[in-house]
């Protein structure tokens, strides 16, 4: 399997927790994957944007305020619209479970709360990652 | 580290003698307790000043408010931008009028409040005394503490609006007023917390807060102010992170090096601008989502290391913040957790009961050492907001986390339930943050912009402008007519940032 997985690392919303964004970002990276992090305190309208632009495979958001509900399904629709039905979406962050399957649901792949390891999401990300030729 | 400590230690003096390594009081605890300050807010003013009425009747002894992100970014509750936001990580403040509700009852002359609000300081600030005028409370009886820290923002927190030269002057306009009007107010609370929860080591926590430190002084003394006006009402805020004896040290290095920087670098004259006076807060990071029970344990050692570190004011983490805000049961037990240190461990009895202890004495000078050390990098790069510009503190915290991150994967460091000792629990009760709120704040800024008198709003915020954009006017008088008039805060950050612009972060 060639490695040429693009992941867009984007942080939607107002909070400035970068921590777990950079940590991701810095791994996937190690692991050999591409990867463009948006910066802080993107709207929903320029994460789908970049991750147009960019041609990305993956979507990782981080969502560490408690605004996923809105921010994620908001993101998802856009998605669809722009016809990125193939790129894979996974979420980080401080995640309550009952909202994981509401996620799922709504087309997010994964979800990985706070103690994740990188390796993991690395490993889903191989094995899921879905357009990549 | 070695595994074992023998003598001799050079003597660390006495508590309440300079350098104050021991303690900046004779007596410490056997004088007066810490103050016990739960960081709270969540939902509206009339939620959270709820939540303030039951955690003082705990036994309680000082507020702190946490303001939700739209408030501490400079937007309304109803700006598009704070979707999804409302009332989430703090409490929704959009104008005076909130800020009357969430103090309803509360008589600010005999509690001290803490508010961690940073870019948005001078507004909040001027909301909270606008509130004593209306309680009858005169300014010089107030005590509290606005965090006011835009310095680690940039570094670590990352909630900024304005670039870094218009903030610091904002800051130094506080310290200005503060020295004036509201003399036993702490105009900052220079913040390491955020630093350590952003990843870094002790000793970058310790070594990048003093320097900030060192850079509101200069600045301070560049626009005009006496060091001994404003220095003894700085103040600081340490993260209590796991390492039960390297946090000790550090705390006990923070107060001998902030002497020696008072001192001897901008030759202070009143003793009390060289003590270093802190806020401790239990580690956020260190809480675990995985058997979130498990917290209590770690909150009560980490607390344990505050108290004998000889903080001035703490607060313990409930055990469900790994996964929400605390529940009301969460939060009687973080507070609980005080208690039993203060009246049950004996360890209040005596000051710095580990001083001369062979281990710590040496901890506690590598970690001043290793200060010092970072000092003499941050003078050569041209102080700390030329450092910030060139991304030097946010590499140094970037780098740290991902060793972390990466020693936790290897198991060469062990979290307990995360990496080792796995098992299932039963879900604990989280608290859910209703999303009709963001509904009714919006309805109370409607109703607000239509009762209000908008010729003085208009006349209030054309003032604001105007002095803004003179840099040399102390913006506090202006931004006090302006909450007055019941201006929001979203409308009095616009103004700001049509003058002063907005700052984005090149990614490092």
């Amino acid at each position: 399997m060639s490695e040429h997985i693009r992941v867009l690392v984007a942080k939607p919303g107002l909070d400035g927790h970068d921590r777990g964004a950079k940590i991701i970002a810095r791994a996937f990276r190690d692991a050999g994957l591409e990867v463009i992090y948006t910066g802080l305190r993107q709207t929903p309208e320029q994460v789908v944007s970049a991750a147009l632009q960019e041609d990305v495979d993956v979507i990782g958001l981080s969502v560490l305020s408690g605004a996923h509900m809105t921010l994620c399904p908001r993101i998802l629709a856009l998605m669809k619209k722009e016809k990125l039905d193939d790129v894979l979406v996974i979420v980080g962050g401080i995640i309550p479970d009952p909202d994981i399957p509401k996620l799922k649901e709504l087309g997010v792949s994964a979800v990985f709360q706070p103690g994740s390891s990188t390796e993991d999401i690395i490993a889903y990300i191989r094995s899921h990652v879905r357009s990549h030729a | 580290m070695d595994p074992l400590y023998t003598g001799p230690v050079a003597d660390p003096g006495k508590p309440g003698e300079p350098p104050y390594t021991r303690g900046i009081y004779p007596t410490m605890y056997r004088g007066r307790l810490w103050t016990m300050r739960q960081f709270s807010g969540f939902g509206t003013p009339e939620d959270t000043n709820r939540r303030y009425h039951y955690l003082l009747d705990q036994g309680q002894t000082g507020l702190s408010v946490a303001f939700h992100l739209p408030t501490l970014m400079g937007y309304d509750s109803d700006h598009p931008m704070s979707e999804g936001e409302v009332g989430k990580c703090g409490v929704a403040i959009d104008s005076l009028a909130d800020m009357e509700t969430l103090f309803d009852g509360l008589p600010l002359g005999k509690i001290s409040t803490s508010m961690t609000t940073n870019a948005p300081a001078t507004i909040l600030w001027a909301m909270y005394l606008s509130v004593a005028d209306k309680q009858g409370v005169p300014w010089t009886a107030l005590r509290g503490t606005i965090q006011n820290d835009i310095l680690k923002e940039y570094i670590a927190e990352k909630t900024y609006i304005f670039p870094p030269r218009p903030s610091m002057k904002l800051v130094v306009d506080t310290f200005e007023f503060g020295a004036r009007h509201v003399p036993q107010w702490n105009t900052i609370s220079v913040s390491g917390y955020h630093i350590r929860e952003a990843g870094s080591t002790a000793l970058q926590e310790l070594a990048f807060t003093l320097y900030d430190g060192i850079e509101y002084v200069e600045w301070a003394l560049r626009a005009g102010l006496d060091v001994d006006d404003f220095a003894p009402r700085l103040s600081f805020f340490f993260n209590a992170h796991s390492d039960f004896f390297e946090e000790l040290a550090k705390y006990r290095a923070a107060r001998k090096v902030w002497h020696k920087v008072m001192t001897e670098r901008f030759r202070a004259r009143d003793p009390k601008s060289a003590m270093l006076r802190f806020h401790t807060q239990t580690a956020g990071c260190a809480l675990t989502a995985q058997q979130p029970r498990n917290n209590v344990v770690r909150v009560a050692l980490q607390a344990m290391s505050a108290v004998l570190g000889g903080t001035q004011s703490l607060h313990t983490n409930a055990l469900d913040e790994s996964l929400a805000l605390p529940s009301e049961n969460a939060a009687r037990i973080a507070l609980r957790t005080q208690q039993i240190i203060a009246h049950e461990t004996g360890v209040t009895r005596t000051v710095d009961p580990f001083g001369g202890s062979y281990f710590l004495e040496k901890l506690t000078s590598d970690m001043e050492r290793g200060c010092w050390e970072y000092f003499d990098r941050l003078d050569a790069m041209g102080g700390m907001v030329v450092a910030i510009e060139k991304g030097f503190p946010q590499r140094e915290i970037q780098d740290a986390s991902y060793e972390y991150q990466m020693a936790v994967e290897r198991k060469d460091k062990i979290i307990v339930g995360v990496n080792d000792f796995v098992s299932e629990e039963s879900p604990i009760e989280v608290l859910l943050i209703d999303e009709s709120i963001a509904a009714l704040q919006a309805a109370k800024l409607k109703a607000l912009r239509s009762s209000r008198d908008n010729g003085r709003v208009r006349q209030t915020l054309e003032a604001l402008g105007t002095a803004a954009a003179a840099t040399n006017v102390n913006l506090m008088p202006a931004v006090l007519d302006c909450v007055r008039s019941y201006v929001t805060l979203g409308e009095i950050c616009d103004a700001l940032r049509a003058v002063y612009g907005v700052y984005e972060e090149s990614v490092i």
